[in-house]
Formats: structure tokens, sequence, C-alpha cells
């Protein structure tokens, strides 16, 4: 059953399809064991954007005022698709990674765990 | 019409046959259309009503008897608020931190408030017994009473302080206001049954007191008359509103024996949706109150895991459980508040309300009421926020959240079983992704996607374009897009919102009253 509906074959519009985003389509970013940026960020991206853009400029960007941002290597993190891990091509883009419109993306930066520990 | 004979005295009708004329004598079977083309909207839910004529209002409430009981309470209303207002009653609170709650209130609750007699009104007209039609269109007058009073009790504070100058404007537009009008337009576009289940019964019944009892006596604790007053001025209106809800459940579960899975749907869905709702009150009590009255912690145990236990075993005879996911809530009671006040410290300069850390006696105060979490979890955050704040860079997050697309609340809630991890949860339909926050949202898209593939998220609308004044040209060199979304708000940016410490109203609570505009 997809709807209890007064008219039978109701069916609703998808408000938030990616032709509704002027050619970019939205990336939601999660860094694990860091809950002082209180929850996931959701940003526009174009769907060709590299991945190695996330790393090198995207994210740090986002997190800047956390004391771990600096700390964090790179090399060494943890990347999760949809909650399950992935290793993504840093050459490529963001549609060749499976990323799509609306992907989910977590991190996980070992030996970083928060403010004094508390995963904040 | 009764005119009275020459020389007669009219007969005087008693309560009791007053009550049945009006439920009973005014409905009739309609010949020209047939029932089912009058009433429309009673049937689609697949509820089934035998004998329309089984609904007994508890209160048995006559139109005279109605006016006469809300005029006497409007009098004494309108009295003690010009009497509040002549003597300048609003500097007798606790401290200008507090006026924070009454925006919070008039902003996300006195527009539900509104939505209620919209809702209630629309009820009245697509039941086809007229009991039920004229309960409903009490509570719809009642509703629209309620909106009123609490609009002329505040708008007293917008004389002295910011943040209060256009709720009904921003309900439809801000961010985090899409909490509370996606629960209600979530409920009034359902059908006349799920309304009543949702709102009399699992809002009004179960949940209310963790709305309203909080907020009335965080009022009185904190020295605001005015809200203490136009809060018992709703409180006997509430307590029939609840009575009416427990009727109105067991009306329809006595109905027919097909609609017990139907009810425990909603009940299950309506519980969770109310209960994240709620989200905005446990910061309220935990954080917004100089003064505190309990932990929202300790409201929890007491509205809920006692009284609503007690309930939801009566019910049990029924053929109905306890809400599912309840135990989720229990488990979430020691993080709520602070995973709330922290996402709202990070996008205050967003909302229209100030937010602040909290001082060392209220650090004190919350290791005391959570112990289990509050040293561990939260305060390395909250001092770490203050030292930043002390060294002048105040944080903020600069980044939309992700959203839950059911509570619409920012995807900050933690595992049931793991409170450093976020709760992700997610369902794949129409070849789209869609987000929840929890087992209970998920649960509630699963069941009706094509209702909630509409969500209007106000992230993905202002990523759109959806959120400009119009006339707004983004093209411009320099476009600050998250400015631009302030003023569409209607927001004063740089006066509503933001850090406390900061704000013109605590600089003016300390001008005109010489008091400290926080405590030590």
């Amino acid at each position: 059953m997809s709807v209890v509906a007064l008219s039978p074959g109701y069916t609703g519009e998808i408000k938030d399809r990616v032709e509704n985003f002027h050619g970019k389509q939205l990336l939601f970013i999660g860094w694990e064991d860091h809950l002082m940026y209180c929850a996931p960020m959701c940003i526009p991206v174009p769907p060709d954007l590299p991945f190695g853009a996330l790393i090198a400029e995207i994210i740090p960007g986002l997190y800047a005022a956390h004391p771990d941002t600096a700390k964090i290597d790179w090399s060494r993190v943890v990347w999760l698709r949809s909650g399950e891990a992935f290793a993504p091509d840093a050459a490529k883009s963001l549609t060749d990674n499976g990323l799509g419109h609306k992907a989910l993306l977590r991190f996980r930066t070992p030996g970083l765990d928060g403010i004094n520990g508390s995963c904040s | 019409m009764n005119t009275p004979l020459a020389g007669k005295r009219p007969k005087t009708l008693s309560l009791k046959e007053n009550y049945a004329l009006l439920t009973r004598g005014l409905g009739w079977n309609t010949t020209y259309e047939p029932m089912d083309e009058v009433f429309p909207q009673d049937k689609f839910e697949g509820i089934k009503i035998h004998d329309w004529n089984k609904w007994e209002d508890p209160f048995r409430l006559t139109m005279d008897a109605y006016w006469k009981y809300q005029g006497e309470k409007e009098r004494k209303l309108y009295a003690i608020i010009d009497a509040f207002q002549q003597n300048n009653g609003q500097f007798n609170v606790s401290d200008a931190r507090y006026i924070n709650t009454l925006k919070l209130f008039l902003t996300g609750v006195s527009p539900l408030e509104y939505a209620a007699h919209r809702g209630f009104a629309m009820a009245g007209r697509n039941f086809r017994g007229a009991g039920a039609s004229i309960a409903a269109q009490m509570q719809a007058i009642d509703e629209l009473r309620h909106a009123q009073t609490q609009a002329h009790t505040i708008s007293h504070y917008n004389k002295f302080f910011n943040g209060l100058h256009d709720y009904m404007h921003m309900y439809d537009r801000v961010w985090y206001l899409s909490v509370p009008k996606s629960y209600f337009e979530d409920a009034m576009t359902a059908g006349p049954f799920e309304f009543v289940t949702a709102i009399s019964f699992s809002f009004e019944y179960v949940l209310t007191n963790l709305l309203f009892m909080p907020f009335m006596s965080g009022a009185a604790f904190n020295g605001d008359m005015a809200t203490v007053t136009f809060g018992f001025s709703a409180q006997s209106d509430e307590s029939r509103h609840m009575t009416l809800g427990l009727e109105v459940v067991k009306f329809i579960l006595e109905q027919d024996p097909g609609n017990i899975p139907i009810v425990q749907r909603w009940l299950d869905k309506w519980f969770w949706r109310g209960y994240r709702l709620l989200t905005l009150v446990a910061m309220m009590m935990d954080y917004m109150l100089p003064k505190r009255v309990m932990s929202w912690g300790e409201a929890w145990e007491m509205y809920f895991e006692q009284n609503g236990g007690a309930l939801f075993n009566d019910l049990s005879r029924y053929g109905i459980r306890m809400p599912k996911y309840h135990e989720v809530a229990t488990k979430e009671k020691d993080r709520l508040s602070h995973d709330a006040w922290g996402a709202f410290y990070n996008y205050t300069h967003a909302a229209v309300f100030h937010t602040w850390m909290p001082e060392d006696s209220e650090m004190k105060w919350l290791s005391e009421k959570y112990p289990k979490t509050f040293d561990k979890l939260y305060r390395p955050r909250f001092e770490f926020w203050r030292e930043q704040q002390q060294k002048g860079q105040r944080f903020y997050n600069n980044t939309l959240p992700m959203l839950c697309q059911i509570c619409q609340v920012p995807m900050f809630f933690t595992e049931p079983d793991d409170p450093t991890k976020i709760c992700y949860r997610e369902s794949d339909y129409r070849d789209n992704k869609f987000h929840f926050c929890s087992d209970g949202c998920k649960d509630i898209f699963d069941h009706e996607p094509e209702k909630y593939v509409q969500s209007w998220l106000p992230v993905h609308q202002i990523y759109q374009g959806n959120c400009f004044r119009p006339g707004t040209d983004p093209s411009v060199p320099g476009f600050d897009p998250l400015l631009e979304v302030l003023h569409y708000y209607g927001f004063h940016v740089g006066e509503d919102g933001g850090e406390y410490q900061d704000s013109p109203d605590r600089k003016n609570w300390e001008l005109w009253t010489g008091k400290p505009g926080a405590a030590a």
C-alpha cells in the first residue's frame, strides 16, 4: 500500500527530484564520532565533481572550526556509502564513485574521536 | 424558532434534553443526495462505524453552557493581562533568557492551535454522526480561542523584545518551524478518523502533559504571570479535549474489530511523530528556563513511562498495545535535550530566538539530572564552545544540515544503543533515496511513500532557490544566499537569533531593569 487516499491510484510529486537543483545534486556528508557539528551536512554539488575535491577543499571547509580537522590523515580515512565501506577513486567523479543524488557519504577518521575523546 | 406564546413562559430544557436535541435532534439522513456523497471522507480510511448514536460526549456540553463558561474565562484573562501590562510585568521574569521560551511557543505552538482549529472544523464537517460533529466543532472554537489569547498575551512582550514580530509568516517558512507545521499538516491531510486519533488521542491525551505543563509551570516558576493566566484559561478546555480523545478512540475500537489494526498503526505513527515534536520542549525545559521546573528525563518518566503505561494497560482489553518504539524514546531521554540544544547552538544565527551556553551552576544541575550522559558526552563539547566564545570565536555551523524526510528535524539523533553514533536509516523509492532519523520515521515513510515524497524540506527548498523574496536576483555579485533566506523568513538580522550574550535583548534587559541578563 503506497498511500491511503480518497482516489484510487493516487500518486505524489517527488519534491526533491534531481532536475529541481539546477544541474547540481545533493550530497550528505557525516563525520563519524564528531558530533560538535550536530548533524550530517547537506550540500549541492556538480555530479562530475572529482571525489578528490571533497578531500582537498570541501570537507575541510565544512568542518573548519573543529580542532580535529587539521589532524585528519586522509590516507587512513574509512569511507562509507549508505553505510557500506567502499574505496573511492579520488580522480573519478562522484557519479563514477557511485554517489548519485541524495547519496550519503560518511567518513571515519581512525585515531580521532572528538573533543577530549567525547565523540564531540 | 421557539417564539414564546403570549402569556406563557417558554419551557426550560434540562441539560440532558438540551444536549440530546443539539447532537441528535439536529442530525438527519439526507434524501435528495446519498449520505455517502454528502459525507465522502468518512469511509476511505477503512474505519467502520455501525452506530453513530453510540457516540457519547462525556461533557455533554451545550452551546449556552459553552458560551457562558468561555465568556467568564475571557473576562478574567483580559483583566489580568491589563494589570500585567500596566505593572510592566515583563520585567519581573527571571531574566531575559526566559523570553526565548515565549518566542519558541509563539512561533512553534500558537500556530498549531490555529491549525487545530482548522483541522477540527474539517473533522466536524466530515463526520456523519451529529454527536461527533458537534464535539469537533466545539473543539475547533476552543482552538481558535487559544490561538487568539496566546497572541494577545505574548504581543505585549513584542513591545520590548526581539523575535516576536511575525510568527505566522515565519511558521510557513522557517526551517525548524517546518517540524510542527509538517506534523500538523500530515494529520490534516489524512482522513477525519486518523486526524482525531492523531490529535485528540495521541497528542491531546497521551502527550499534551509534556507540552503544556512544562511551558505553563515554566512560566509560573519564572515569574511570567501573563502566560500562566492564558495557560489556566486553556486548561479546562485541555482537560475536555483529553477526555474526548480517549472517548474517540474507545468509540472507534468498539464499533468494529476491523478497526483495531488500523487504529494501532495510527497510534504507532502518531506517538512517534508527537514524540519527535516534543524534542523542542525537551530543550526548552533543560536549557531555556532560567529557573527549571523538572528535567525532561523526569517529565518523561512521570508523564509517559508511568501515566502512559497505565493508559495502555487499560486499552489492552481492546487489543491495543503500547506504541511501537516507545522504548527508543525512553532510551533517548538522557540525550534528547542536550542534542537539540547543541543543534540550535550550531544554527542559532538562523533561528528567531537566542541560544547560550549554560552557566557553571546550570552545568552542575545538568550533571545531577543526567549522571549517565552529561559529563561524558556533552560537557566537553559545551566547555569547548564556551572557551571559543570567550576568545571571541563563538561557534556557528555555516552549512545546512541533513533533515529527516518525515519529522524534518536535522539528523542529530543517535543510535538507540549508542549515543556516539548518528542514527541513519534510508529507503529507495521510485529511483530516489530518502533518509530518516529513526526506525519510527522510516516505518511511516515505507507505509505511505506517495505522501511523504512530497515533504517540503526547508534545506532542499533553499537549494532549489525557492526561499528568496520575490524579485531577488541570485546572479548579482556578492549575493549571499543564506542572508537572503533570513530576509525571506522575515527576521531582523542582527537582532533576532544569534548568541544571547551579544544580543540587544540582553543589553536592553540590563539597561531597563538593572538586573543581570543571566544567572552567574
